[in-house]
């Protein structure tokens, strides 16, 4: 997947999750909690819905690392191995 | 043959809307199928029989909005009781307080109220000016359920609130209705005490972390199902803060059905309830909090899980405030709120450590405990907290 595919993914999973969200309000340093009002369940179900999706279960102790739409982009493209 | 009536899902609610039918005459029907949706103030809700037989008349057709206890159906050959009981004295603590209904009566149904409708002095002449009769203005969201200048104005731009076509859906103007009537009964009515604990969760967390390390995503767990099950199985130590105040009395609940709070994206918050919370595993209650989460925000909640809880908690998650009191939500008589973990200072062994914290509240009935109570319950709660292995 390309670094706008895997971006685009993000988006369509979050838009599940909050479908009043507006993907093209979010760019790459924000913080997808702060912009799409995402809670610890929403949160906690973002990971879940990547890992149905793409296979990679991300450690708890990576949360972190997710929070932002550029950070979660570069995770999974590492993640992913490309 | 027997009645099914239209049921009071909540504190705040006089009547509702129903949406869809999933029955038809004939049909054979058993205690808790889903049969009808009725649209709340707090959205739509499934409605749950309680008897059993087969359906033998349709009484209010879809679109109609009706008040609660209206017969909805008749059921032939009809057995078990028309509520189950832990509905019925929830219901009957619902009755009282008149004073605080946001809406006038239904009128389809209800004679037309003998005494003038409740409306400002401007709103009286807007309306007289549009050649409107202010009884047919049903929606009034002033004091009493007064008709205020901008219910006209909706009114007459023909927004008509309680005669617009049923669809399911949440209408957040409803919904702030619906908690303001609530809330304001709750605070006209009970005497309110507060309490709050700091709560070492260092254990919580370290046990959390392990747990969910070994897990797939979706079989991780949120720190606020510690929180929900320390609070449950507290109350088995403290159970005058489980069940419902009503008619004078306090009756103490048999079981812990804990009422979960969620706040809905947009605005709103509901309560339903996980049956059995103490009985519930960790997994489970992860599960039921998801499930419930889910179907609020899509608007499939069922009418047992409103009328059934015991006692409410509340945990605000990672990014709410440090600390939450809340508001008791009658005929309960206790709330239990969790605020954000925070890492502060904390003396550990009489050395200065940074420490995972929260903080713990109550806010609890006057009428039914003291705050000696209320104090050994979350010190109960902090005390379970320590131990999260046996939660």
């Amino acid at each position: 997947m390309t670094d706008a595919e895997i971006r685009a993914l993000i988006l369509e999973l979050i838009c599940e999750i909050a479908p009043e969200a507006d993907p093209a309000s979010a760019r790459d340093p924000d913080d997808l909690r702060e912009v799409f009002d995402l809670d610890s369940m929403d949160f906690a179900n973002l990971i879940v819905a990547i890992h149905d999706r793409t296979k990679v279960a991300i450690p708890e102790a990576d949360y972190n690392k997710l929070f932002t739409l550029g950070g979660a982009t570069a995770y999974l493209r590492d993640a992913l191995g490309q | 043959m027997s009645d099914f009536k239209m049921p009071a899902l909540g504190a705040d609610m006089e009547a509702g809307t129903l949406v869809e039918w999933l029955v038809r005459p004939g049909d054979r029907v058993k205690s808790g199928d889903v049969v009808a949706v009725v649209e709340t103030q707090k959205g739509a809700i499934e409605v749950e029989i309680f008897q059993q037989g087969v359906v033998s008349n349709i009484l209010v057709p879809v679109g109609q909005r009706v008040p609660v206890g209206t017969v909805l159906a008749q059921i032939d050959g009809a057995r078990g009781a028309a509520l189950p009981p832990s509905i019925e004295p929830a219901i009957a603590a619902l009755k009282p307080a008149p004073q605080v209904l946001a809406e006038a009566p239904p009128r389809p149904i209800v004679a037309a109220p003998s005494s003038r409708p409740k409306i400002t002095p401007a709103a009286r002449r807007r309306a007289t000016a549009l050649s409107l009769d202010p009884t047919v203005i049903m929606k009034g969201t002033g004091v009493e359920g007064s008709i205020r200048l901008a219910d006209v104005e909706i009114y007459a731009s023909g927004a008509k609130l309680a005669q617009r076509p049923a669809k399911k859906g949440l209408d957040l103007s409803q919904m702030r209705q619906a908690i303001a009537a609530a809330m304001s009964r709750s605070k006209r009515e009970i005497p309110h005490y507060y309490l709050t604990e700091m709560v070492d969760l260092h254990a919580a967390s370290t046990w959390i972390e392990r747990y969910n390390a070994e897990k797939s995503p979706v079989e991780r767990i949120l720190p606020a199902v510690l929180f929900l099950k320390a609070a449950a199985l507290a109350l088995r130590e403290q159970p005058q803060l489980n069940g419902a105040y009503e008619n004078g009395a306090f009756t103490p609940a048999s079981d812990v059905h804990v009422g979960w709070a969620i706040a809905l994206r947009g605005g709103g918050l509901i309560a339903p309830a996980i049956r059995d919370t103490d009985r519930k595993s960790l997994a489970e209650l992860m599960a039921a909090m998801r499930d419930l989460v889910e179907r609020a925000r899509r608007g499939n909640l069922r009418s047992s899980e409103l009328t059934s809880p015991t006692i409410t908690v509340t945990s605000v998650g990672d990014r709410g405030a440090e600390s939450v009191t809340g508001i008791i939500y009658p005929p309960q008589v206790a709330i239990v709120g969790f605020g954000r973990a925070v890492a502060r200072p904390w003396v550990v062994d009489g050395r200065i450590e940074s420490c995972p914290l929260v903080t713990v509240s109550l806010a609890a009935d006057h009428r039914v405990t003291d705050g000696h109570i209320g104090g050994l319950y979350l010190a109960a709660i902090a005390r379970l907290l320590q131990e999260p292995e046996n939660l």
